[in-house]
Protein backbone atom coordinates (compact mmCIF):
# COMPACT_ATOMS: atom_id res chain seq x y z
CA UNK A 1 0.00 0.00 0.00
CA UNK A 2 1.35 2.97 -0.91
CA UNK A 3 0.59 7.08 0.46
CA UNK A 4 -2.91 7.99 0.78
CA UNK A 5 -4.14 11.21 -1.36
CA UNK A 6 -6.25 13.68 -0.35
CA UNK A 7 -6.65 14.66 -4.11
CA UNK A 8 -6.59 12.30 -7.25
CA UNK A 9 -6.78 14.56 -10.78
CA UNK A 10 -8.11 14.19 -13.48
CA UNK A 11 -7.55 15.61 -17.03
CA UNK A 12 -9.91 15.65 -19.77
CA UNK A 13 -9.22 16.19 -23.65
CA UNK A 14 -9.04 19.83 -24.32
CA UNK A 15 -10.78 19.46 -28.42
CA UNK A 16 -13.12 21.25 -29.93
CA UNK A 17 -13.81 18.93 -32.84
CA UNK A 18 -14.40 15.50 -31.93
CA UNK A 19 -17.29 13.86 -30.09
CA UNK A 20 -15.48 11.80 -27.42
CA UNK A 21 -13.32 15.03 -26.62
CA UNK A 22 -16.86 16.27 -25.22
CA UNK A 23 -17.05 12.63 -23.48
CA UNK A 24 -14.23 12.97 -21.64
CA UNK A 25 -14.93 16.22 -20.46
CA UNK A 26 -18.26 15.31 -19.38
CA UNK A 27 -17.19 12.29 -17.84
CA UNK A 28 -15.08 14.50 -16.08
CA UNK A 29 -17.50 17.01 -14.81
CA UNK A 30 -19.41 14.17 -13.84
CA UNK A 31 -16.80 12.93 -11.62
CA UNK A 32 -15.43 16.16 -9.67
CA UNK A 33 -19.31 17.64 -9.68
CA UNK A 34 -21.25 14.30 -8.62
CA UNK A 35 -19.48 11.36 -8.28
CA UNK A 36 -16.47 12.01 -6.59
CA UNK A 37 -16.65 15.77 -5.21
CA UNK A 38 -14.18 16.98 -3.31
CA UNK A 39 -11.81 13.90 -4.71
CA UNK A 40 -11.59 14.12 -7.79
CA UNK A 41 -10.28 17.73 -8.97
CA UNK A 42 -9.86 19.11 -12.36
CA UNK A 43 -7.26 21.80 -13.82
CA UNK A 44 -7.22 23.35 -17.11
CA UNK A 45 -5.10 21.28 -19.35
CA UNK A 46 -3.77 24.40 -21.26
CA UNK A 47 -1.91 25.35 -17.87
CA UNK A 48 0.31 22.55 -17.76
CA UNK A 49 1.24 23.74 -21.62
CA UNK A 50 2.35 27.24 -20.24
CA UNK A 51 3.67 25.67 -16.97
CA UNK A 52 1.30 27.31 -14.35
CA UNK A 53 3.31 26.68 -11.19
CA UNK A 54 0.49 25.61 -9.05
CA UNK A 55 -1.13 23.27 -11.70
CA UNK A 56 2.32 21.88 -12.44
CA UNK A 57 2.48 20.84 -8.81
CA UNK A 58 -0.67 19.94 -8.00
CA UNK A 59 -0.77 17.47 -11.60
CA UNK A 60 3.07 16.27 -9.92
CA UNK A 61 2.28 15.72 -6.47
CA UNK A 62 -1.20 13.98 -6.76
CA UNK A 63 -1.78 10.83 -8.47
CA UNK A 64 -3.28 11.64 -12.00
CA UNK A 65 -6.14 9.74 -14.51
CA UNK A 66 -6.23 11.34 -18.23
CA UNK A 67 -9.36 11.05 -20.08
CA UNK A 68 -8.33 11.31 -23.84
CA UNK A 69 -10.54 12.15 -26.81
CA UNK A 70 -8.74 10.82 -29.67
CA UNK A 71 -5.39 8.73 -30.26
CA UNK A 72 -3.37 11.83 -29.83
CA UNK A 73 -3.48 11.56 -26.29
CA UNK A 74 -2.65 15.14 -25.49
CA UNK A 75 -3.92 15.12 -21.94
CA UNK A 76 -1.79 12.18 -21.51
CA UNK A 77 1.25 13.34 -23.14
CA UNK A 78 0.65 17.18 -21.48
CA UNK A 79 0.99 15.22 -18.07
CA UNK A 80 4.47 12.81 -19.51
CA UNK A 81 5.93 16.57 -20.60
CA UNK A 82 6.15 17.36 -17.23
CA UNK A 83 8.39 13.98 -16.21
CA UNK A 84 4.97 12.74 -14.11
CA UNK A 85 4.24 9.29 -15.32
CA UNK A 86 0.02 9.02 -15.48
CA UNK A 87 -1.18 6.63 -12.96
CA UNK A 88 -4.50 5.91 -15.48
CA UNK A 89 -4.83 6.48 -18.90
CA UNK A 90 -8.09 6.08 -20.56
CA UNK A 91 -9.74 6.94 -24.21
CA UNK A 92 -13.09 7.92 -24.09
CA UNK A 93 -14.02 5.60 -27.15
CA UNK A 94 -13.63 2.82 -24.91
CA UNK A 95 -16.42 3.44 -23.04
CA UNK A 96 -18.45 3.56 -26.44
CA UNK A 97 -17.28 0.97 -27.06
CA UNK A 98 -18.89 -1.12 -23.77
CA UNK A 99 -21.83 0.23 -24.32
CA UNK A 100 -22.95 0.91 -27.86
CA UNK A 101 -26.19 1.49 -26.73
CA UNK A 102 -25.36 4.71 -25.50
CA UNK A 103 -24.08 6.30 -28.84
CA UNK A 104 -22.67 9.89 -28.04
CA UNK A 105 -23.31 12.71 -30.64
CA UNK A 106 -22.51 16.76 -30.23
CA UNK A 107 -19.05 18.26 -29.96
CA UNK A 108 -18.45 21.20 -28.05
CA UNK A 109 -20.95 19.63 -25.63
CA UNK A 110 -22.61 16.03 -25.64
CA UNK A 111 -26.17 15.66 -25.79
CA UNK A 112 -28.43 13.41 -23.30
CA UNK A 113 -27.04 10.11 -24.86
CA UNK A 114 -24.00 11.34 -24.02
CA UNK A 115 -24.47 12.28 -21.21
CA UNK A 116 -25.73 8.96 -19.64
CA UNK A 117 -22.68 7.67 -21.50
CA UNK A 118 -20.71 10.04 -19.16
CA UNK A 119 -22.39 8.69 -16.19
CA UNK A 120 -21.62 5.61 -16.90
CA UNK A 121 -18.18 5.76 -17.62
CA UNK A 122 -17.53 7.97 -14.50
CA UNK A 123 -18.97 5.52 -12.20
CA UNK A 124 -16.01 3.09 -13.79
CA UNK A 125 -13.60 5.95 -13.46
CA UNK A 126 -14.75 6.35 -9.75
CA UNK A 127 -13.44 3.11 -8.78
CA UNK A 128 -10.18 3.63 -9.94
CA UNK A 129 -9.71 7.09 -8.56
CA UNK A 130 -10.96 5.73 -5.04
CA UNK A 131 -8.07 3.17 -5.42
CA UNK A 132 -5.26 5.96 -6.03
CA UNK A 133 -6.67 8.00 -3.48
CA UNK A 134 -6.09 4.70 -1.00
CA UNK A 135 -2.61 4.68 -2.27
CA UNK A 136 -3.44 1.24 -4.65
CA UNK A 137 -0.38 1.04 -6.78
CA UNK A 138 -1.69 0.76 -10.49
CA UNK B 1 -5.89 27.82 -64.93
CA UNK B 2 -5.67 30.42 -62.72
CA UNK B 3 -4.67 29.64 -58.88
CA UNK B 4 -7.11 30.42 -56.24
CA UNK B 5 -5.91 30.46 -52.41
CA UNK B 6 -8.49 31.11 -50.02
CA UNK B 7 -7.03 31.96 -46.90
CA UNK B 8 -7.67 30.61 -43.37
CA UNK B 9 -7.82 31.78 -40.13
CA UNK B 10 -6.91 29.64 -37.01
CA UNK B 11 -8.90 29.91 -34.33
CA UNK B 12 -7.03 28.89 -30.99
CA UNK B 13 -9.40 28.60 -27.94
CA UNK B 14 -8.55 28.02 -24.48
CA UNK B 15 -9.77 25.32 -23.21
CA UNK B 16 -10.11 25.90 -19.22
CA UNK B 17 -11.72 22.75 -18.22
CA UNK B 18 -11.89 24.55 -14.72
CA UNK B 19 -13.65 27.67 -15.26
CA UNK B 20 -16.95 28.01 -16.79
CA UNK B 21 -15.17 30.91 -19.32
CA UNK B 22 -13.48 28.01 -20.55
CA UNK B 23 -16.58 26.15 -21.55
CA UNK B 24 -18.45 29.70 -22.84
CA UNK B 25 -14.89 29.88 -25.01
CA UNK B 26 -15.26 26.50 -26.56
CA UNK B 27 -18.48 27.14 -27.50
CA UNK B 28 -18.11 30.63 -29.08
CA UNK B 29 -15.01 28.75 -31.08
CA UNK B 30 -17.06 25.93 -32.13
CA UNK B 31 -20.02 28.20 -33.11
CA UNK B 32 -17.59 30.43 -35.53
CA UNK B 33 -15.96 27.61 -36.78
CA UNK B 34 -19.23 25.50 -37.60
CA UNK B 35 -20.66 29.19 -39.35
CA UNK B 36 -17.48 30.02 -41.12
CA UNK B 37 -16.12 26.80 -42.27
CA UNK B 38 -14.26 27.98 -45.07
CA UNK B 39 -12.25 30.29 -43.65
CA UNK B 40 -11.48 29.50 -40.30
CA UNK B 41 -9.83 26.15 -38.93
CA UNK B 42 -8.62 25.46 -34.96
CA UNK B 43 -6.75 23.56 -33.27
CA UNK B 44 -6.60 21.84 -29.57
CA UNK B 45 -4.27 23.82 -27.45
CA UNK B 46 -2.21 20.90 -25.87
CA UNK B 47 -1.19 19.59 -29.62
CA UNK B 48 1.50 22.06 -29.48
CA UNK B 49 3.19 19.91 -26.91
CA UNK B 50 1.37 16.82 -27.66
CA UNK B 51 1.86 16.96 -31.22
CA UNK B 52 4.44 16.89 -34.35
CA UNK B 53 5.89 19.15 -36.64
CA UNK B 54 2.97 20.19 -38.06
CA UNK B 55 0.83 21.08 -35.14
CA UNK B 56 3.67 23.55 -34.13
CA UNK B 57 3.75 24.94 -37.19
CA UNK B 58 0.07 25.87 -36.98
CA UNK B 59 0.56 30.02 -36.28
CA UNK B 60 3.22 30.25 -39.02
CA UNK B 61 0.69 28.36 -41.47
CA UNK B 62 -2.45 30.48 -40.56
CA UNK B 63 -2.81 33.67 -39.18
CA UNK B 64 -4.47 33.19 -35.34
CA UNK B 65 -6.03 34.83 -33.13
CA UNK B 66 -6.12 33.12 -29.66
CA UNK B 67 -9.04 33.11 -27.07
CA UNK B 68 -8.34 32.95 -23.43
CA UNK B 69 -11.20 32.37 -20.74
CA UNK B 70 -8.96 33.87 -17.64
CA UNK B 71 -6.06 36.32 -17.16
CA UNK B 72 -3.69 33.41 -17.59
CA UNK B 73 -4.20 33.53 -20.81
CA UNK B 74 -3.03 30.10 -21.62
CA UNK B 75 -3.97 30.40 -25.32
CA UNK B 76 -2.14 33.64 -26.65
CA UNK B 77 0.68 32.44 -24.24
CA UNK B 78 1.08 28.69 -25.22
CA UNK B 79 0.72 29.95 -29.02
CA UNK B 80 3.48 32.58 -28.77
CA UNK B 81 5.84 30.20 -27.06
CA UNK B 82 5.31 27.01 -29.22
CA UNK B 83 4.18 27.93 -32.52
CA UNK B 84 3.82 31.45 -33.18
CA UNK B 85 3.22 34.98 -32.63
CA UNK B 86 -0.91 35.48 -32.89
CA UNK B 87 -2.62 37.94 -34.87
CA UNK B 88 -5.01 38.92 -32.54
CA UNK B 89 -5.82 37.91 -28.19
CA UNK B 90 -9.68 38.16 -27.19
CA UNK B 91 -10.44 37.94 -23.74
CA UNK B 92 -13.72 36.47 -22.43
CA UNK B 93 -14.01 38.43 -18.81
CA UNK B 94 -12.84 41.90 -21.32
CA UNK B 95 -16.02 41.12 -24.17
CA UNK B 96 -18.45 40.52 -21.46
CA UNK B 97 -17.51 43.38 -19.40
CA UNK B 98 -17.59 45.42 -22.81
CA UNK B 99 -21.36 43.64 -23.96
CA UNK B 100 -22.39 44.53 -20.18
CA UNK B 101 -22.73 40.41 -19.76
CA UNK B 102 -22.73 38.26 -16.98
CA UNK B 103 -19.69 35.48 -16.58
CA UNK B 104 -20.81 32.53 -16.96
CA UNK B 105 -21.61 30.05 -13.24
CA UNK B 106 -21.52 26.66 -14.67
CA UNK B 107 -19.01 24.66 -16.24
CA UNK B 108 -21.70 21.85 -18.84
CA UNK B 109 -25.16 21.88 -20.06
CA UNK B 110 -25.45 25.53 -21.21
CA UNK B 111 -28.77 26.59 -21.82
CA UNK B 112 -30.77 29.90 -22.86
CA UNK B 113 -29.28 31.70 -19.38
CA UNK B 114 -25.77 31.40 -21.07
CA UNK B 115 -26.61 32.01 -24.70
CA UNK B 116 -26.15 35.82 -25.26
CA UNK B 117 -22.59 34.95 -23.73
CA UNK B 118 -22.15 32.61 -26.45
CA UNK B 119 -23.13 34.24 -29.04
CA UNK B 120 -21.69 37.77 -28.09
CA UNK B 121 -18.35 35.80 -27.71
CA UNK B 122 -18.91 34.34 -31.43
CA UNK B 123 -19.77 37.85 -33.00
CA UNK B 124 -16.22 38.95 -31.56
CA UNK B 125 -14.56 35.91 -32.80
CA UNK B 126 -16.49 36.57 -36.17
CA UNK B 127 -14.94 40.31 -36.10
CA UNK B 128 -11.90 39.42 -35.64
CA UNK B 129 -11.52 37.16 -38.43
CA UNK B 130 -12.71 39.40 -40.85
CA UNK B 131 -10.74 41.97 -39.57
CA UNK B 132 -7.36 38.87 -40.18
CA UNK B 133 -9.04 39.05 -43.42
CA UNK B 134 -9.19 42.24 -44.47
CA UNK B 135 -5.59 42.72 -43.12
CA UNK B 136 -4.30 39.91 -45.17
Amino acid sequence: MGKKHQKVVVLPCSGIGKVFGALARETAYELVENVRPGLATLTCLPLLVINDPEAVALVTENPVITIDGCPKDCAKKSVEALGKVVDKAYEAIKFYKEHKDLKPEGIAEVTDTGRKLAAVAAAEVAKMVDELAAGEEK
Amino acid sequence: MMDIQVMKVGVVSCSGEEIPEGTLCRLACRKVLDERPGETVTICLPLFIAGGEEERTFAANYPTITVDGCDKLCAAKATEMLSGKPSKSLSIPEILKKRGLAPPTKLRHFGTEEEAAVKAVAEEIARAVDEVLEED
